[in-house]
C-alpha cells in the first residue's frame, strides 16, 4: 500500500477526506510541515476557500517548493475542489494570482446565465469519453457533488479527463502526467467518490 | 444539469435525535444520530442536515462530538447548526468534519459574525436558517431563537438580506407546518425561491413523497424531511424513486433496493 499524505495548509475540509480514505482502508496522514513531504508516494492537495489566500498560505511555508518536488520526482497529486483550481497555472479569482502552474489552465467565474445559480452546488454528472485508470469503475454520467464558483478552463483538451455541465460544459476531472485533479468533493460524492479516491490510491 | 436534492435532517437534543413537532421536541426517535446516519448514508440520501436544538449553551461541545462521529461516517455533505454564537465554535465544528454551518438567530443578533464566517469559510459554507410562523392575521414573519421569538420581518426581505450578508444557501422551515404532516408552507417558498439567486431548500412539513414533489414545483433546489425519514424503511431511496417517476432528476446513484443488509437502529421505546 502506498502512503498518502494530505496538505495541511489551514483550507478546510482535511477531516473529510482523510475519512473518505479511511473508509476505503487507504489511511493518509495530514502534512503541515513541507519537510515531511518527501516521506509520502501520493499527495492530495484538498481546500475549500479563496485561492489568493491559499496561494499565499503554500507559498508561506515553503510547501509550493516541497510539492514541486514531490511533482518532478514523478509521483503522484491530487487537487480537489480548490486543490485542482491550485495546480492550475493561473486563476482569476478576486484579482489574478499565479497558481502552481501544473495544468496549463485559466480558472474563471461562471459566466451569468439566465436561471443558473453561482455557486454550482449539487450533484451533478461526470462525462467522459476516453477510459482512464482514474476514472475505473466509474460510469460517464455518474453523480458527484460540487461546490464551486470558479471552472477550470484547459488549454490542451488532452489534460481534460472529465466534463460537466453548468450553464457551459467545464473541466470536472483533469490530469496530466502525475498531477490529477478533481473539482467537485470525491470525499462527499459516497460510492462514486470511494472509487475515485481508490482509483487515485492504486495509481502507479 | 444539477440533481434536486434529497436532504435528511437529524435534529438532536442533548445528543439523541428527536421528534420534531411544531419546534417542540420531546419523542426520541434514535438514541444515537450514527445510526440514523449509517442508514441514510445507505439510502442514498444526498444530503444530511443535524441540528442541535438543546435548550443550554452547554450542549456545544456534546454536539461537536456528535458531529465528530457523525462525519466520521457520512460520505455526503453535512451541515450542521445550533448554537453557533462565534467564529471559534463554527471552526470548532468545521474541524470536527461538517461542510457547512446553519446560523439562524445569528442573523438577527449578530449579523457581523454571518458577514466573518462567510468571508473566512466562502458563502458555500454558511446555510440561512429561516423559520417563519404566521401571525394572528395569518402572515408568514421571521422567528428566531427555535420559534421562541417572532420578529416583525418578512420571510422575503429576510432572505435578500441573508443572501447579502453571506449566506450561500437558504434552510426554510415553518413553525407552523413543522411535524404537522400538511406539507410544506409552499406559499413561502415560492415568494422565497422567486427572490434570491442561492438554493433554497424547503423543510417542515412532509408525509407524503408528493409533498416532496410540491416542495420542487414551488422552485426549492433541495427538499428536506425528517420525522418520515425516520419511521419509513428505505425511506429515502423510496421518495427518490417517486421523484424520479415524476420526471424530477435526482441522483439515482446507491446500494440496490435489494440489499436491505444493515445493523438494525436503535428505536426508542
Amino acid at each position: 500500500m502506498s502512503t498518502l499524505g494530505i496538505i495541511d495548509y489551514g483550507m478546510g475540509n482535511l477531516r473529510s477526506v482523510q475519512n473518505a480514505l479511511e473508509e476505503i482502508g487507504q489511511p493518509a496522514a495530514l502534512v503541515s510541515d513541507p519537510v515531511q513531504i518527501t516521506g509520502f508516494d501520493k499527495i492530495i492537495i484538498p481546500g475549500v476557500g479563496a485561492f489568493g489566500e491559499a496561494v499565499e498560505n503554500l507559498r508561506a511555508g515553503g510547501m509550493d517548493s516541497a510539492l514541486r518536488e514531490h511533482v518532478a520526482a514523478g509521483k503522484p497529486l491530487l487537487g480537489i475542489c480548490l486543490g485542482m483550481q491550485l495546480i492550475c497555472r493561473k486563476s482569476y479569482e478576486d484579482g489574478e494570482h499565479e497558481g502552481l502552474g501544473w495544468i496549463d489552465a485559466e480558472v474563471r467565474h461562471f459566466p451569468p446565465a439566465g436561471g443558473l445559480k453561482v455557486p454550482h452546488m449539487g450533484w451533478n454528472a461526470v462525462d467522459y469519453d476516453a477510459p482512464h485508470p482514474l476514472l475505473n469503475k466509474v460510469a460517464s454520467g455518474a453523480d458527484v457533488y460540487f461546490v464551486h464558483s470558479y471552472y477550470v478552463d484547459c488549454a490542451a483538451a488532452a489534460d481534460s479527463l472529465g466534463t460537466t455541465e453548468h450553464g457551459l460544459r467545464f473541466t470536472s476531472v483533469v490530469g496530466h502526467d502525475n498531477v490529477y485533479g478533481m473539482q467537485f468533493h470525491p470525499e462527499k460524492s459516497q460510492h462514486v467518490g470511494m472509487q475515485l479516491l481508490r482509483n487515485f490510491a492504486a495509481l502507479n | 444539469m444539477l440533481k434536486k436534492r434529497l436532504i435528511a435532517v437529524l435534529i438532536l437534543r442533548d445528543g439523541q435525535v428527536v421528534q420534531s413537532i411544531r419546534f417542540k421536541h420531546t419523542n426520541v426517535i434514535h438514541y444515537d444520530p450514527v445510526h440514523a446516519m449509517e442508514a441514510f448514508n445507505k439510502w442514498s440520501v444526498d444530503e444530511i442536515v443535524l441540528l442541535n436544538v438543546s435548550r443550554g449553551s452547554e450542549s456545544r461541545e456534546a454536539f461537536a462530538q456528535a458531529v465528530e462521529q457523525v462525519s466520521r461516517h457520512c460520505f455526503v455533505p453535512l451541515s450542521v447548526g445550533g448554537w453557533i454564537t462565534d467564529a471559534a465554535y463554527a471552526r470548532h465544528l468545521l474541524s470536527k468534519g461538517a461542510d457547512k454551518l446553519v446560523l439562524n438567530t445569528a442573523f438577527a443578533e449578530d449579523p457581523e459574525l454571518v458577514q466573518t464566517l462567510s468571508r473566512r469559510f466562502g458563502k458555500q459554507c454558511i446555510v440561512a436558517s429561516i423559520d417563519v410562523k404566521r401571525d394572528e392575521a395569518g402572515t408568514a414573519k421571521v422567528t428566531v431563537d427555535r420559534g421562541a421569538r417572532l420578529l416583525d420581518e418578512e420571510p422575503v426581505a429576510w432572505a435578500r438580506r441573508a443572501q447579502e450578508l453571506g449566506a450561500g444557501e437558504i434552510f426554510f422551515n415553518s413553525v407552523d407546518h413543522d411535524g404537522a404532516r400538511k406539507g410544506y408552507d409552499i406559499a413561502s417558498i415560492k415568494a422565497i425561491a422567486g427572490s434570491v439567486d442561492i438554493p433554497v431548500i424547503a423543510f417542515g412539513g412532509v408525509f407524503t413523497w408528493s409533498h416532496l414533489l410540491a416542495g420542487i414545483e414551488a422552485g426549492a433546489d433541495a427538499v428536506a424531511a425528517a420525522n418520515i425519514f425516520h419511521y419509513t424503511e428505505q425511506a429515502t431511496r423510496k421518495a427518490k424513486s417517486f421523484l424520479a417517476a415524476a420526471g424530477v432528476p435526482v441522483r439515482s446513484e446507491g446500494q440496490s433496493l435489494a440489499q436491505p443488509a444493515r445493523a438494525a437502529p436503535k428505536f426508542a421505546s
